[in-house]
């Protein structure tokens, strides 16, 4: 079995990001900034009813605005379009001005349809239908052990609570497209992906190409979160446009498109009951929820793609369980995985109601945790995190803090699998010395080519920077998508399996040993004019799965605006073998502002009498700014025995549970509902409900 | 962030015909409406231009731009699409990110709410033109060493009003940080980062609570 070496040079070291100069420069080339000659603009043409039947659309006169080289219709013949903002038709020209003149000009005949974009709404028999043949909610999904009802009547505590969490929307900066190039010869997208692999899958079955001619190139995205594994819509259409202008097409979304047709985490109605022992054990658990994806709704996912229901009663263990979970659809765009899908959903209903209980008991919550938590390692991190946070001289009984600026503070823990397998690698070494990588997976920020950088560099013997990380194009070895927090651990161990085999032959090759670092050239001189060239792929017992984590937040809240604050996060969380120190604490502080957008900022708001999506932009769908964020305070938890693990999604999982718990432990009353707008604390605190959406 | 010099610009801007038009209150001027109007036009008319491309010139980073833009065509654009300097992102092209942030006789400015003709006849220097012979900036610089990226779209913006920010106040306090980027949204986190890059870069100690903790030694 392979393991990794004992002494590390680079790996877990503070090494700066490797494409670092690339980005603060202006010089790396994202998909949305390739240039390829002759190329042009595109726009999408979209739905503005929530759901119709079209009956025709026009092209001629948009064909004829000056600089317009192409138009399609996305699927011709009469269609029914479900929800506002579906694709209809797009348009190539020689500049945005043409396009938008274009899009104008489209003339689409339509005849609009019932529809329901409110969840409650949805869910009753006498609504709308999105589907015709089936019901908008879905049958339950149900789990079923134990005698609940016994074990409920046996308990010394019972707490009952009503919690919901919005629809929330990815919003990577960079948003969803592709520049296309297709011609005779074959397909060559720049995407902006997570998957270069699903893409070029997604573009061959989807244009009828075959895959020999596909080729897609990711070499930096500005964020994806989970919503950018296809090639989507907007690649197919941009394909289309490219190939009847015979030119290429550059085809990325509009912030407004970006709102209401690329994915987004389903909402969550949850009614729950936990019941425990007079000394704090949990007994019992009871949750019915509901929640929807849209239109893609219904379908079990077990949240992991992108379908309502979630992980119940999340990271404790009860004896006694009964589960029922619906989707319901409604007419929205389809969710997509979303930065650990379903999991931050399934914390806050479960750590909400964990708190109630503490309260019913008259204890000290994360004392209830300590005592429930069937993982080791998070009880460690409580421990450790409690002791950082000074937790014991910071809890004070709910609503106990004086004056009108009330501070509290809370806590939540969380999971996640991660692993991840199935990378493969290839190493060139050139006789001048020089090294490159290439591997097929891609860069989203999170710091890939600088991991890589930094196990090279270890296993050959070398500085990061004689390094060349190529990534990020389907003709190199493929990889998987970067999805799940399973990037890392699928790609260190092949990159180990390329550099222990590229040096093991360069010596047997060239009959140089390369124990001392500065052989490295005399040995490379000897492999003539070409490069020794080696594969490489994903060995056992280099990386693993399962990630614990922790969080704690200090709020203060002014009772007079209902303004919430955060103060401090603090984080404690396993990093299993830490290769990229500083790109993995970036992350940590990520999934941590993520998290706080979904505890206070963000929701979609939907009009119940118009379909529309109310807050398409970045003044009403608000994100977390740098104003907001709050003093961090990281603890990684170095367990190199374990190999590597992913930590990109496990760090977004507890911190709206964590600042809804303190600012439920500030007010002495709590906000059951996400986000925790000035308008909700505000009703919380009069005793009115707060569940309802926003608008 | 200020509009620089309205009034230099090739139109007689609504603000500077107001003032000519005398300190009316609102109210009376909200009433004559229509005499705002005719006389806007009047005033305009020697001027106008399209809706067809017109000629025009834009300095970028000390080098003279010489283009054929319909007057709609922003800044960004005819930065991004018609003269190939992409390091300056669309992202909400309606002013709340800062993605597109460039400076305007170094003034930070969203390149996606400035027409292009209005930028004419001022220095705009983007994030292309901060490098000095192929050294960065010190806050380029500092942006790396700090980590103050991730995927990278937003820091062109976030090293732009820093660069401001700087250059005016040069030893900035958080708020005073806070400030600048205001305009500035990141959607993978940086924050924390970037305000450590800011210090970094303009040589104040830099505070950075992270610590890692061997899992083994652990009771």
């Amino acid at each position: 079995m392979p393991s990794w070496p004992e002494k590390r040079t680079f790996i877990g070291s503070h090494t700066t990001r490797v494409d670092g100069p690339a980005k603060v420069s202006g010089t790396a080339k994202y998909p949305s900034d390739v240039q390829p000659d002759g190329w042009l603009y595109g726009m999408i043409l979209r739905s503005k009813w929530a759901k119709a039947k079209i009956t025709n659309i026009n092209l001629e006169q948009a064909l004829k605005v000056p600089g317009i080289k192409a138009a399609v219709v996305d699927r011709p013949g009469e269609r029914t379009v479900r929800y506002y903002g579906e694709e209809l038709a797009a348009v190539a020209g020689t500049s945005k001005q043409a396009c938008l003149d274009a899009l104008r000009l489209i003339q689409v005949e339509a005849n609009p349809l019932p529809f329901v974009v409110r969840e409650d709404d949805a869910k009753e028999d006498s609504s709308p239908r999105v589907w015709d043949d089936t019901p908008n909610l879905s049958k339950p999904r149900v789990n079923e052990k134990g005698e609940v009802d016994k074990a409920f009547g046996d308990c010394s505590a019972v707490v009952e609570g009503f919690y919901t969490t919005p629809v929330q929307l990815h919003h990577p900066l960079e948003t969803h497209g592709n520049t296309v190039s297709w011609t005779d010869e074959g397909l060559t997208a720049w995407s902006s992906t997570q998957g270069i692999g699903s893409v070029k899958d997604g573009f061959a079955g989807n244009l009828k190409v075959p895959q020999s001619q596909v080729r897609v190139i990711t070499e930096y995205m500005g964020g994806g979160f989970g919503s950018k594994f296809g090639q989507g819509a907007e690649g197919s259409l941009a394909a289309r446009l490219s190939k009847e202008a015979k030119a290429p097409v550059k085809l990325f979304l509009t912030r407004f498109d970006e709102s209401l047709a690329v994915g987004n985490r389903p909402s969550s109605f949850q009614k729950i009951k936990l019941g425990a022992t007079a000394d704090g054990k949990l007994q019992a658990f009871e949750l019915e929820s509901y929640g929807t994806a849209g239109i893609g709704s219904g379908g079990v996912s077990e949240g992991g793609g992108g379908g309502a229901e979630f992980p119940a009663p999340y990271i404790y263990t009860v004896p006694n369980i009964r589960v029922k979970q619906s989707g319901v659809n409604i007419d929205a765009g389809s969710a997509r995985a979303f930065r650990a899908p379903g999991h931050p959903t399934a914390s806050f209903g479960m750590e909400s109601i964990m708190d109630e209980l503490a309260v019913k008991l008259g204890v000290d919550p994360l004392e209830l945790r300590l005592k429930n938590d069937p993982s080791e390692v998070r009880r460690k991190e409580y421990q450790i995190g409690s002791e950082r946070f000074g937790w014991k001289s910071k809890y004070k009984k709910p609503g106990t803090s004086s004056g009108p600026l009330k501070t509290g503070v809370g806590c939540a823990g969380a999971t996640w699998g991660g692993g991840g397998r199935g990378t493969q690698a290839e190493a060139h070494i050139n006789p001048d010395g020089t090294i490159e990588i290439r591997c097929g997976t891609q860069d989203l920020g999170t710091g890939t080519r600088t991991l890589i950088a930094l196990i090279a560099a270890d296993l050959l013997g070398l500085k990061p920077e004689q390094i060349t990380v190529r990534v990020g194009d389907t003709q190199f070895p493929p990889s998987g998508g970067s999805g799940g927090s399973t990037t890392a651990a699928s790609v260190s161990p092949a990159i180990y399996d390329v550099c222990t085999k590229a040096r093991t032959e360069l010596q047997s090759k060239t009959g140089v040993s390369l124990v001392e670092a500065d052989i490295w050239f005399a040995a490379c001189k000897k492999l003539g004019v070409n490069p020794l060239v080696v594969s490489g792929e994903w060995q056992e017992g280099l990386s693993s799965s399962g990630a614990g984590g922790v969080q704690f937040a200090e709020v203060e809240v002014d009772i007079e605006t209902g303004f919430t604050r955060v103060k401090k996060i603090t984080c404690v969380q396993d990093g299993g073998l830490i290769v990229s120190k500083l790109t993995c604490e970036s992350q940590v502080n990520g999934g941590i502002l993520m998290g706080i957008g979904y505890a206070l900022y963000e929701e979609r708001i939907m009009d119940r009498l118009s379909g529309v999506v109310l807050n398409p932009n970045f003044e009403t769908y608000k994100l977390t700014g740098l104003a907001d964020a709050p003093e961090i305070d990281i603890v990684l938890l170095d367990m190199p025995e374990r190999g590597v693990i992913g930590i990109g999604e496990p760090v977004t999982i507890p911190t709206a549970s964590a600042v809804a718990n303190a600012v439920a432990n500030a007010l002495g009353v709590r906000v059951p509902s996400l986000p925790i707008t000035p308008a909700r604390v505000l009703a919380a605190l009069a005793g009115k409900s707060v569940t309802t959406p926003s608008a | 962030m200020n509009d620089p010099n309205p009034e230099d610009g090739l139109f007689v801007s609504r603000r500077s015909f107001l003032k000519s038009f005398g300190t009316t209150a609102a109210a009376a001027a909200t009433a004559q409406v229509e005499v705002v109007a005719q006389e806007l036009q009047k005033a305009n008319a020697e001027r106008t231009l399209g809706p067809g491309a017109v000629p025009l010139t834009l300095r970028v980073n000390g080098k003279s731009l010489q283009l054929e833009l319909e007057p709609r065509v922003t800044l960004l654009e005819a930065l991004r699409n018609h003269s190939n300097q992409t390091g300056a992102k669309e992202v909400c092209d309606r002013a709340t990110c800062g993605a597109c942030t460039v400076l305007m006789d170094g003034t930070p400015i969203y390149s996606c709410s400035k027409l292009a003709i209005e930028a004419q006849g001022h220095e705009i220097t983007t994030i292309e033109g901060l490098a000095k012979d192929g050294q960065l900036s010190a806050v380029q610089q500092a942006f790396i060493e700090q980590d103050g990226l991730m995927c990278g779209y937003c820091t062109p913006g976030f090293v732009m009003s820093v660069t401001a920010l700087l250059r005016k106040n040069p030893k900035p306090t958080a708020e005073q940080v806070k400030h600048a980027c205001a305009g500035n949204l990141c959607r993978c986190g940086t924050y924390p980062r970037v305000m450590q890059a800011v210090f970094k870069a303009a040589g104040l100690p830099v505070a950075s609570k992270t610590e890692v903790i061997p899992y083994a030694k652990l009771a």
